[in-house]
């Protein structure tokens, strides 16, 4: 727990984090005999407050975001005196609804570098967090079924080679060896032509994240409060003075969006426009069955990614419903298509059934890259745009924001990012997305 | 699923539609400032409510029309207009 998390980025003038440990107690194997033997509950992960009147950072949205940006800020920076408040409870939105992939393939060098550092957090995380968030790296495969694919997918390999990033494209063979239920014949609509292969890649059990932050940012003395819904942000000129919520008024001089799919309607509260639209994204489970796939399997012209649990189930997900919608409801079609590109790739769990299905909240843009900064508004930072990537990035954009608030300068690593790009030109394309059919 | 009243085929499946998005008036191009295009290109209201957005029939009659939906519940409210019929009372409104 007193680990420094991330040595190299934080400047020097800031302090190390308070920590004050007794509070929930560490977990380890000791307190798990001990409260086996003893059947006694465990005390809550984090605490209730009262709300206060002011805060020095508050931040909407209690997801892995929003949450990871008050623990590096406690942890890297001494700021403590945070609300972290949410109209739901944590990790509710798409912090718990998403498929749990951790990846650094991407194809921008930008994209690369900055998904690569998550990756590094994520590996410390379980450690760092006293809470183990499960990461398996099991290995990642983005299958080509065309020429062009196959072309995106070499792009990609040298960009991540070049960033020291284990990528390599592979043929059906290979694939065949790492998953030996796929179908790799030539015998299919879409034959397997090749894969981007990519070890670090895996996943993570996404809940543990959010529990786990949760649990690290409460214990360092930033208050999280669940169903407080921001009902306004109050502002005098361009600047920020504080929050109305369901529960009363904030003053404060930071407000951070971390609210994802409804981004825009906290964004509309001090009168910005982005351009983000907010798609659903549906995945599915099935019953689980014997430990069977070791990979995260994706299949960017099938509009499919397959990856198996540690209980055994099959997680699917597609890409994001083709019209714009605040609605979390599941559809046939969804279920109906996402069946019939799984069985193509393999065919041999045609059997399996799906035990439920649901919907997350994407706010895509334009060229697939989040906004990350500052806005036309003092005081009001984002850290939005996540689409179909958010929770991969969770750490990373958790330790920039940060940085980013702490220091009031933008971080390199987050710098193309910025909202102006719009209106500059300097789009990112991120087309390394998993939300980008090749 | 949603089931879109296309005003010239009736009720079909959402899926034989592409969804074009708001319904947006589209600036002079003569006159526009590069700042006014780009708010054109890429701001989007992404509002929770009655949205105004334009679709097309591509796997019908390939038109485009507009319909008023609510983005939290896909009910729709249709209005049963071409996109291009309300630009111009628009345009003469304005």
């Amino acid at each position: 727990m007193d680990r420094q998390v991330n040595e190299t980025s934080v400047p020097s003038n800031t302090r190390p984090g308070k920590s004050t440990a007794k509070y929930p107690a560490k977990y380890s194997a000791f307190s798990l005999i001990k409260h086996g033997l003893a059947k006694s509950d465990w005390p809550r992960a984090w605490r209730e407050h009262d709300l206060k009147k002011t805060y020095d950072v508050v931040i909407i949205g209690a997801g892995i975001h929003g949450l990871a940006t008050a623990y590096y800020l406690a942890t890297n920076h001494g700021i403590t005196n945070i609300a972290i408040v949410d109209k739901g409870y944590v990790g509710g939105g798409g912090s718990g609804r998403n498929t749990s992939i951790v990846r650094s393939n991407y194809l921008t060098p930008e994209g690369v570098r900055f998904y690569n550092r998550s990756v590094h957090l994520y590996q410390d995380l379980s450690a760092d967090l006293n809470f183990n968030i499960m990461f398996g790296q099991m290995g990642h495969l983005t299958l080509a079924h065309n020429d062009s694919s196959l072309r995106t997918m070499r792009w990609r390999a040298e960009v991540n080679k070049l960033e020291g990033i284990d990528s390599e494209v592979i043929g059906p063979d290979d694939i065949k060896q790492i998953v030996p239920y796929m179908d790799t014949s030539t015998n299919t609509r879409y034959p397997i032509v090749g894969a981007l292969f990519h070890p670090p890649g895996g996943t993570v059990r996404h809940d543990a994240v959010n529990w786990g932050y949760a649990r690290g940012a409460d214990v360092r003395g930033c208050e999280i409060h669940q169903n407080t819904e921001v009902l306004g942000i109050t502002t005098i000129g361009d600047e920020v003075t504080g929050v109305t919520t369901n529960r009363g008024q904030i003053s404060t001089k930071i407000v951070v969006n971390c609210t994802a799919g409804w981004a825009s309607l906290i964004n509309a509260m001090v009168g910005l426009k982005m351009p983000i639209v907010t798609h659903p994204l549906q995945a599915a489970v099935t019953e689980p069955v014997k430990k069977f796939l070791n990979t995260v399997v994706v299949s960017g012209s099938l509009h499919v990614y397959v990856s198996q649990t540690d209980r055994g189930e099959l997680v699917f997900g597609a890409s994001t419903d083709p019209y714009a919608s605040y609605s979390m409801r599941g559809s046939l079609e969804f279920t109906e298509e996402l069946a019939g590109h799984v069985l193509e790739l393999i065919p041999s769990i045609a059997k399996m059934r799906v035990l439920r299905q649901w919907a997350g909240l994407c706010d895509m843009t334009p060229d697939f890259s989040p906004i990350m900064g500052f806005t036309p508004v003092k005081g009001y930072v984002v850290d939005v745009g996540w689409g179909t990537y958010g929770f991969k990035a969770g750490p990373v954009s958790g330790e920039a924001m940060a940085q980013l608030i702490a220091t009031q300068r933008v971080p390199d690593i987050i710098s193309t990012f910025d909202f102006a790009r719009f209106a500059e030109g300097r789009l990112v394309g991120e087309k390394g997305a998993a939300a980008v059919g090749h | 699923m949603i089931v879109v009243p296309c005003p010239w085929c009736g009720d079909r499946n959402s899926m034989e539609f592409r969804a074009a998005g708001e319904s947006k008036k589209r600036p002079d191009v003569n006159t526009a400032t590069p700042e006014q295009w780009r708010t054109y290109l890429y701001t989007k209201s992404n509002l929770a409510d009655w949205v105004t957005e334009t679709w097309y029939h591509r796997a019908g009659c390939r038109r485009y029309f507009a319909i008023e939906r609510h983005t939290v519940t896909n009910e729709i409210r249709t209005s049963r207009l071409p996109a291009a019929q309300i630009r111009l009372d628009e345009s003469k409104g304005s």
